[in-house]
C-alpha cells in the first residue's frame, strides 16, 4: 500500500526553526537524512522531496467568471506543504510509525493519507 | 510475452536452484542468474536460443557466479585480510530441479510480505527487477533493495536451501500460497490502459501456482488456490469497460467469459473437494464456480453459495466472510434479512465504517427499494474505497 507523508508549515513552525542555532538545525537535517537512508535501505522509499517556499509557487489562473478560489493564492496565516514522502509499505500503522519520524511530527503537522490504487475487488 | 520471455521465465528457477545446489551461497548465485537472463534477453533473439538454453543459462551463470565470488574474495581479503575457505568451481553445476525448495526459500518467514513477493518473482518467477517495479507501479531501486534486504535476512536468518521437514510443511505451504495469492490480487486490475506494458501478475500467479500443484498435485489448498485464480481471471474479459470502468459480475456478458479457464477451474476443485480436507481456498474457489457456472446472473444458486460461506466462515472466518456470506443471506431470504443481519455485523470493530459495509447496505438497500438511504451509502462507500475502478463504480451507483 502506498501512502502520501505530508509536512505542513505554518508561521509558528516558522518561527520556531528560524529560532534554531546552527546545531539545532544540522540535528533537524540530519533527522531527515536518516529517515530517507532508512526508507531507502527497506525498500519503502517511492519519492521524497522538499518544496520550495510558497512564495516561489504560482497559481493558474481561473477562467473567467470560473473562480472557485475563496482565499489569495499565498495566504500568510494557513498550513503550507512543505515537503512530502511516498512510501510504499505493508499497513497504516507502519506508515503513521514513519511518519511519526520526522521532526516536524512533534508539533503535530504530518499527515498520513492512502493513496488510491488502480486495481480492485470484484463487485 | 515473447518466446524468449517465456523460456527465460521457464528457465530461471532451474538454473539458480542447479547453481545454489551446487556452490552455496544463495545471494551470490541469485545475482550471477539475474545477470544471466540478462545476457540471454539481449543476446538470444539477436544470435538465436541456443539449443540447449538450460545448459546455456547455468554455464554463463556460473561463470558469473565465480567472478562475483572472487571480486567479493577480493574485497573481503583487502578488508579483512583473510583468506577464504572455498576455491571457486570452474565446471557448470548440475542441472537439478529444486523449484520447490527455492519457492520455500523465497517465502521464509524471516521476510516481510513484499520481500517474498519481490523475491518470488525474480528468483522463482525468472522477472528482472525492472519488470517486478513496473508491474508494482514503484522505482526500481525500490525492488532491488526489497530483494537484497530479503536476501541478507536469508541468509542471517541461517535458512539452508533444502526443503522444510515434514512438520514445518504445512505452514510454509500456506506462507507460498499467500505470496502466490497477494501477486494474483496485486494485479487483478481493471484498469486496460497502463497495465500494458506491464508485466501481468495474474499471469505469472497463474504460471507459479501451477507450477506448485504439478509438484503437489495431492495438496487441497493448492489445488484450490489455482482454481481459485483460474476461475476468477476466466471473467476479466468482461470485467471492465473498454474505458477502464467496473462492470459487476450480474451485469457481466457471461459470453466473453473464458469457458476452458472455468472447465479447468471446477474440474480442479471439485476434485479436491472430494479427495482432500476442505480448506479455505477450496471454499472461495468452489463459490467462484457456482458463480461461473450460471449461464444467467438469475440462474446463481445462491443457497448453495449460502452453503458455501456457512462452511468457509467456520473454517476461516473474517469480516469479508461475514459481509459476503451476508450478500447471499439477502439472495436467499430477502434484502430485509440481509439488512438486519448487516446491522448486527456493524458491531464487529473491524466492519465498523468499513466502505464494503456501506457498499454492501447501499447494494440490499437497493434491492429493497429504498433507492434514497441506497444512494446516501453508495456515497459514503465511494469517499471510503481505496480503489480508482472502484470509487468511480459506487460514484455511479449513487447517481
Amino acid at each position: 500500500m502506498k501512502y502520501l507523508i505530508m509536512i505542513w508549515h505554518n508561521p509558528k513552525s516558522r518561527e520556531i526553526w528560524e529560532s534554531f542555532s546552527d546545531a539545532e538545525r544540522a540535528e533537524g537535517w540530519r533527522a531527515y537524512a536518516e529517515l530517507n537512508e532508512s526508507l531507502n535501505a527497506s525498500g519503502e522509499m517511492v519519492i521524497s522531496e522538499a518544496l520550495a517556499d510558497p512564495s516561489q509557487g504560482r497559481r493558474v489562473p481561473a477562467a473567467e467568471g470560473q473562480s472557485l478560489a475563496t482565499d489569495g493564492p499565498f495566504p500568510e496565516v494557513k498550513e503550507q506543504l512543505a515537503g512530502f514522502f511516498l512510501v510504499d509499505c505493508e499497513s497504516f500503522d507502519r506508515a503513521m510509525e514513519i511518519a511519526g519520524q520526522v521532526p516536524e511530527s512533534g508539533l503535530g503537522l504530518v499527515e498520513v493519507r492512502p493513496i488510491l490504487a488502480m486495481n480492485g475487488p470484484d463487485m | 510475452m515473447t518466446e524468449v520471455e517465456s523460456l527465460l521465465r521457464e528457465h530461471a528457477p532451474h538454473v539458480l536452484a542447479a547453481l545454489v545446489r551446487h556452490h552455496g551461497g544463495f545471494e551470490t548465485c541469485e545475482d550471477a542468474v539475474q545477470e544471466a537472463l540478462l545476457v540471454a534477453a539481449t543476446r538470444w533473439p539477436v544470435d538465436g536460443v541456443p539449443a540447449n538454453p538450460r545448459g546455456w543459462l547455468i554455464t554463463v551463470a556460473a561463470r558469473r557466479r565465480t567472478e562475483l565470488w572472487r571480486n567479493e574474495t577480493a574485497r573481503r581479503r583487502r578488508e579483512e585480510a583473510v583468506a577464504l575457505l572455498e576455491p571457486p568451481e570452474a565446471e557448470p553445476p548440475p542441472d537439478v530441479d529444486d523449484t520447490l525448495t527455492l519457492l520455500f526459500l523465497c517465502c521464509h518467514p524471516a521476510l516481510t510480505p513484499a520481500s517474498q513477493v519481490a523475491l518470488t518473482l525474480r528468483a522463482v518467477g525468472g522477472l528482472t527487477t525492472g519488470e517486478i517495479a513496473r508491474a508494482f507501479l514503484v522505482p526500481e531501486p525500490t525492488i532491488g533493495q526489497r530483494i537484497s534486504r530479503a536476501k541478507q535476512r536469508i541468509k542471517a536468518s541461517g535458512a539452508q536451501f533444502r526443503m522444510p521437514p515434514p512438520d514445518e510443511r504445512p505452514a510454509r505451504i500456506a506462507a507460498v500460497l499467500r505470496v502466490l495469492y497477494l501477486i494474483f490480487n496485486e494485479g487483478y486490475t481493471a484498469s486496460s490502459g497502463p497495465a500494458l506494458h506491464r508485466v501481468e501478475l495474474t499471469v505469472e500467479a497463474i504460471r507459479l501456482t501451477r507450477r506448485l500443484h504439478a509438484y503437489l498435485p495431492g495438496d487441497g489448498e493448492v489445488a484450490g488456490l489455482l482454481a481459485l485464480m483460474l476461475l476468477t481471471d476466466a471473467r476479466r474479459p468482461a470485467r471492465a469497460r473498454p474505458d477502464g470502468s467496473l462492470v459487476p459480475l450480474a451485469e457481466q456478458d457471461r459470453g466473453r467469459w473464458d469457458a476452458a479457464a472455468i472447465a479447468e477451474g471446477v474440474a480442479l476443485v471439485s476434485r479436491a473437494l472430494t479427495t482432500t480436507e476442505v480448506g479455505p481456498y477450496q471454499l472461495q474457489a468452489a463459490i467462484a464456480a457456482v458463480h461461473d457456472e450460471a449461464a444467467r446472473a438469475a440462474d446463481t444458486d445462491w443457497a448453495q453459495i449460502l452453503g458455501l460461506y456457512d462452511l468457509l466462515d467456520r473454517v476461516a472466518p473474517g469480516p469479508m466472510v461475514t459481509l459476503n456470506r451476508i450478500v447471499a443471506v439477502a439472495m436467499v431470504y430477502g434484502p430485509t434479512t440481509g439488512l438486519a443481519q448487516l446491522d448486527r455485523a456493524e458491531s464487529d470493530a473491524a466492519l465498523a465504517g468499513h466502505y464494503r459495509l456501506h457498499a454492501v447496505r447501499a447494494h440490499l438497500l437497493d434491492l429493497a427499494g429504498d433507492r434514497e438511504a441506497a444512494r446516501e451509502q453508495y456515497r459514503l462507500a465511494a469517499k471510503r474505497t481505496l480503489s480508482v475502478p472502484e470509487q468511480r463504480y459506487l460514484e455511479s451507483k449513487a447517481g
